[in-house]
């Protein structure tokens, strides 16, 4: 559905000192420097995944999602996007595709947003009867309702996104790009946004590319991530494998309200023991967790016990680190 | 062009959510040429006439021109501020959008404030046609509608020459401003009381010349030879804009290679 390879892009940036000085000399005489943005990306989404796209600020995530939509042109590589290459045959592209940039509006600021909706609807001449299908889906899985006649300058940021994300389904697009789509939103925007993007990718089979800094986004929605750091891709692959291969450790926590004797089991870290309650961190290639609990049950009197993964933001800044990034 | 009516329908609506604010803007965009158009009175009053020219015949050519202008200040408004859309990068959301850029710019932005500026063109246009001791007929009606008409279209090109500037560089475009107020300013007056290296700037590379001082000559009756020709040259300065879309796509395809 998506294949993108060798793709590389780099950008001119001027190159000036602070000052007035070096302001005016660089007028006369301009510096540029280089940047590359994408070194040889090269992967393939198929239909109905939902893929986290996820690095650092500046890794090049942006140029690509530009790249994807047709907004840029690398400088070399393919792109083939349901047999169509976005920047030659833009607006064919761009029908089957929905975005969402979280830091940029694509409502009319002083409109209502049912206003804004019937104006996509134009432009992206989307046919009655699909658009009050898909219309009614989206006002009820979304609850918008209620702010239909609002206008979008007096919505939360909350309420804002919701709409924001229905104006990009309005078309039916068979691709949805999330560029950071829970940026700034408290802790139930979040998980509604969260629920709803699962909900049209299992229904509607949409194809979902999301970057986030939001590890928890991640961690609900993706089931493969492609990891770009320094405009290269340093990992591709599913989420449980991922988590497998760096999720090395397990942390038990239990309650106890006895304690027998002291607790030293040989080649496990005790992460933090007080107010009768003990955390230890086992080493997955060396213990099973169950004998662990085992072993500490004939020690002590458990009142109550949790094994917990690492969680994904560790890993992820262990990747980061991996890299030099 | 169905949506371009849709996009200026709903954009209007939102503009009256300001009511106070439209109605002083358009007030003031009434006053503020008028006055320009009083000094122009005043001055033929201490001189009958200007190159040939009298009061009337420059308020019919100030009419045709300041119409034309207050038409594409209000309608190709998108282009004239199209400096914003670069900046905030709205220009990245009607990429992707399936409709074409040209569109997608002019329905970005309409001033419907220049409703003010319009009467006014219209009232000193009924001014001069009271008082013009012409013959009319349905051919230099026709005429002056061509003239407004491309009159629109040469403001639109060089509004959309400015915007593509932007492409390259978003500081400096007062050079711009020197075309379309310059213009507006030049075109006002019938343009053969001008220097010749600026009559023929106004007219080869910005036609000008062809909504104002040719259509003019055949409208008071001063053409010799083959009147149709003069009749139908308004209709050449509309071919102006060919050439400005074509510098507007080129400039699309630079930003989209560069991404600046």
């Amino acid at each position: 559905m998506i294949e993108v390879q060798s793709l590389c892009k780099s950008f001119k940036v001027s190159k000036r000192k602070a000052g007035i000085g070096a302001a005016i000399g660089s007028f006369f005489n301009p510096q540029y420097r280089t940047v590359e943005a994408l070194k040889n990306i090269s992967f393939t989404i198929g239909e109905g995944e939902i893929v986290g796209y996820i690095g650092p600020n500046g890794a090049g995530k942006s140029t690509t999602i530009k790249v994807m939509s047709g907004i840029l042109v690398p400088d070399s590589g393919r792109c083939n996007i349901q047999e169509i290459t976005p920047w030659k045959n833009r607006i064919n592209h761009v029908k089957n595709i929905g975005v969402v940039f979280g830091q940029r509006s694509q409502l009319w600021w002083d409109l209502p947003v049912l206003d804004s909706f019937n104006l996509l609807k134009d432009i992206y001449k989307v046919p009655e009867k699909e658009y009050q299908n898909n219309l009614d889906l989206l006002t009820a899985t979304l609850d918008l309702s209620d702010i239909m006649t609002t206008p979008v300058r007096q919505l939360s940021l909350g309420q804002r996104m919701r709409c924001e994300i229905a104006a990009s389904l309005l078309h039916s697009p068979k691709i949805l790009f999330l560029d950071e789509p829970t940026i700034g939103l408290d802790a139930i925007s979040k998980i509604a946004v969260r629920n709803f993007i699962k909900t049209i990718n299992k229904e509607k089979k949409v194809t979902v590319i999301l970057t986030t800094h939001d590890m928890n986004d991640i961690d609900t929605l993706a089931e493969r991530i492609i990891l770009i750091g320094k405009g290269q891709i340093l990992l591709d692959g599913a989420l449980t494998e991922l988590k497998r291969k760096f999720a090395t450790h397990k942390t038990i926590t239990v309650d106890y309200s006895e304690l027998y004797s002291d607790i030293n089991i040989e080649g496990i870290r005790i992460l933090s023991q007080e107010n009768q309650r003990l955390s230890l961190s086992v080493p997955l290639d060396r213990f099973n967790v169950s004998e662990v609990i085992g072993q500490l049950s004939q020690q002590m009197e458990i009142m109550d016990v949790s094994v917990e993964n690492r969680p994904i933001e560790e890993i992820i800044v262990d990747l980061y680190k991996e890299h030099q990034l | 062009m169905k949506l371009y009516f849709k996009y200026m329908s709903v954009l209007l609506r939102s503009q009256m959510a300001y009511r106070a604010s439209f109605i002083l803007l358009s007030i003031g965009q009434f006053f503020v040429p008028f006055l320009a158009f009083i000094s122009i009175v005043l001055f033929f009053q201490r001189f009958p006439s200007v190159v040939g020219w009298s009061l009337y015949q420059v308020a019919l050519c100030y009419s045709v021109v300041h119409m034309a202008f207050a038409i594409s200040e209000c309608c190709v408004r998108g282009f004239d501020s199209f400096s914003s859309l670069i900046v905030n990068g709205d220009f990245d959301r009607i990429l992707v959008r399936p409709r074409s850029t040209v569109l997608q710019v002019l329905g970005s932005k309409f001033e419907f404030t220049r409703v003010g500026r319009l009467t006014q063109s219209l009232v000193v246009l009924i001014y001069a046609l009271i008082n013009l001791d012409v013959q009319w007929s349905p051919y230099k009606l026709l005429t002056l509608l061509f003239m407004i008409i491309s009159g629109v279209f040469i403001f639109s090109g060089i509004y959309i020459l400015g915007a593509t500037l932007c492409f390259w560089t978003v500081e400096g475009l007062e050079v711009v401003n020197i075309l379309t107020d310059g213009g507006r300013e030049m075109a006002q007056y019938p343009l053969n009381i001008y220097k010749d290296w600026m009559r023929k700037f106004f007219t080869f590379v910005i036609p000008f010349g062809t909504i104002n001082y040719l259509p003019l000559m055949f409208i008071f009756d001063k053409t010799e030879g083959n009147s149709l020709v003069y009749m139908l040259i308004p209709l050449v300065g509309i071919l102006f804009i060919i050439p400005c879309l074509m510098i507007w796509g080129f400039g699309v395809k630079q930003y989209q290679s560069t991404g600046s």
